[in-house]
């Protein structure tokens, strides 16, 4: 039996991830929510979302203790972050006057501004919230099925802004392009919502069931 | 091409039962909310919204397990209104798989309600929901207010001095309806709806008064709405999801296929 663990660290709508993930894994896999070190680090694939802020987050990993853990899984077993699962995943955050993030990767998390415009002059509203295009920068294992620029949900109002363009596997579009996915070794982590994406987020989360961590 | 501008089909629940429900020929059970949500998505619903319309507080966990049971089967956002006071109930909603909780009156009678809500769960996941009915008279400027108890209860608060107070408290999406088209299929007050959207800096979904398809790519195109809900044109099967999307992309609205 293999485990898939979802990281519960008091963040976020995790019953979604879990009911979506039980929804498309194997019968030889099975989906556990769990705030525990040993059971993160014994499972076969990990799962880290995350809602609010990102000085919550922060707090809340350490409060339970998992900053070592998930840093830990994020370097040997394939791992998915999603949403600010993905933005505690660089250095820094901008948000709540500058929050140190987990620096597994190089990169900063930025506001997208009070005065984000479309390319018509259309001003653009923050929260960016709803369904965008998602531009495919590279192939990967877990764009398997899904065609280039099929739209996910999004809800957030920092975006990504990584030192390294290669670690970019996904972007969008709002105002300005930006980075919505990255993927390195074992790690891919989107910043939209594939347990709210309908069909192509069903499929990203069946390509992550079935993924073996090789890019 | 960009963020698509959302349809959002809103559901009546009463005791755990849709009413209203679609009258879908292959729907084998009008009243069951699972069938409704599962069919709207497979039209191509970009969200799904209930709004608990139980009398009974004592039936309030009756709406829990639907959204436990719709949660598992449909994935898309799903919204929950209705009866929702305090912080407990908020985060009772989430944790049976709601993406995002409307709070009504609540928010009227304790404005702070909503700032600690959405410091606790994140402002993604609170969506104010504004009853505005015009007050000013034909001669004067255009003039909303606050209304309560389903339109019948004004408060005195200006619709927008409200929506703009909502977006600094933390509000992720105010969700607006018309009490003086609500019920009227005469189309969105798409000038109320267009001073509230210029007013806040945060998404604005355009409720009450839809009768055709002209009125849902109004809400957009002269209400400057983000997405646009509707009951009863879907209910009735007058019109299918597709059927509005194709509508408003042949008028330069951008959808989801």
């Amino acid at each position: 039996m293999q485990t898939i663990a979802v990281i519960d660290y008091g963040m976020g709508n995790l019953r979604s991830v879990t009911k979506a993930l039980e929804h498309v894994v194997d019968k030889d896999q099975q989906v556990i929510l769990t705030s525990s070190q040993a059971e993160i680090a014994s499972a076969d694939k990990i799962v880290f979302p995350g809602q609010g802020a990102a000085r919550d987050c922060m707090a809340a990993i350490d409060q339970y203790e998992l900053r070592e853990t998930i840093v830990d899984a994020a370097r040997n077993k394939p791992f998915l972050g999603i949403c600010m699962g993905m933005q505690v995943l660089v250095h820094e955050s901008e948000e709540n006057g500058g929050t140190a993030c987990l620096g597994v990767f190089p990169g900063e998390v930025r506001y997208f501004g009070d005065d984000l415009h479309d390319a018509d002059g259309e001003r653009l509203k923050v929260p960016h919230m709803g369904w965008n295009q998602v531009g495919q920068t590279r192939a990967h294992p877990l764009w398997q099925g899904i065609d280039d620029q099929s739209r996910f949900y999004f809800v957030h109002s920092y975006y990504l802004e990584t030192e390294a363009p290669e670690l970019e596997i996904g972007h969008c579009d709002y105002g300005q392009p930006f980075t919505c996915a990255i993927a390195n070794d074992n790690v891919f982590a989107m910043q939209c919502h594939p347990e709210k994406s309908a069909d192509a987020g069903l499929q990203l989360l069946t390509n992550f069931a079935q993924w073996d961590g090789q890019a | 091409m960009g963020l698509a501008k959302r349809i959002i089909p809103c559901l009546d629940v009463d005791n755990g039962r849709v009413v209203k429900g679609v009258k879908f020929v292959e729907i084998r059970d009008a009243g069951d909310p699972v069938e409704n949500a599962r069919r709207y998505n497979l039209e191509g619903a970009d969200e799904i919204t209930f709004l608990d319309i139980t009398a009974s507080s004592d039936n309030r966990d009756t709406m829990v397990h639907v959204v436990e049971a719709v949660a598992s089967e449909v994935f898309i956002p799903l919204t929950v209104g209705g009866g929702i006071r305090e912080v407990a109930d908020v985060r009772r909603m989430l944790n049976a798989g709601a993406d995002k909780v409307g709070i009504n009156t609540a928010a009227v009678f304790n404005p702070d309600f909503v700032k600690q809500a959405a410091d606790r769960f994140g402002s993604q996941c609170i969506v104010v929901a504004v009853d505005a009915k015009k007050v000013s008279k034909d001669d004067e400027e255009d003039r909303w207010e606050i209304f309560t108890h389903g339109g019948r209860k004004g408060t005195g608060i200006d619709a927008l001095e409200w929506v703009e107070k909502m977006d600094r408290y933390g509000a992720g999406e105010i969700l607006l309806t018309s009490m003086d088209r609500d019920g009227t299929k005469q189309g969105f007050d798409n000038d109320l709806t267009r001073s509230v959207s210029e007013a806040v800096k945060i998404p604005v979904i355009a409720s009450g008064g839809v009768g055709n398809l002209q009125h849902m790519a109004d809400g957009v195109l002269k209400g400057k709405a983000d997405a646009v809900l509707a009951a009863s044109i879907f209910h009735f099967g007058e019109y299918r999801i597709s059927e509005v999307k194709d509508y408003m992309k042949a008028q330069g609205i951008e959808v989801r296929d």
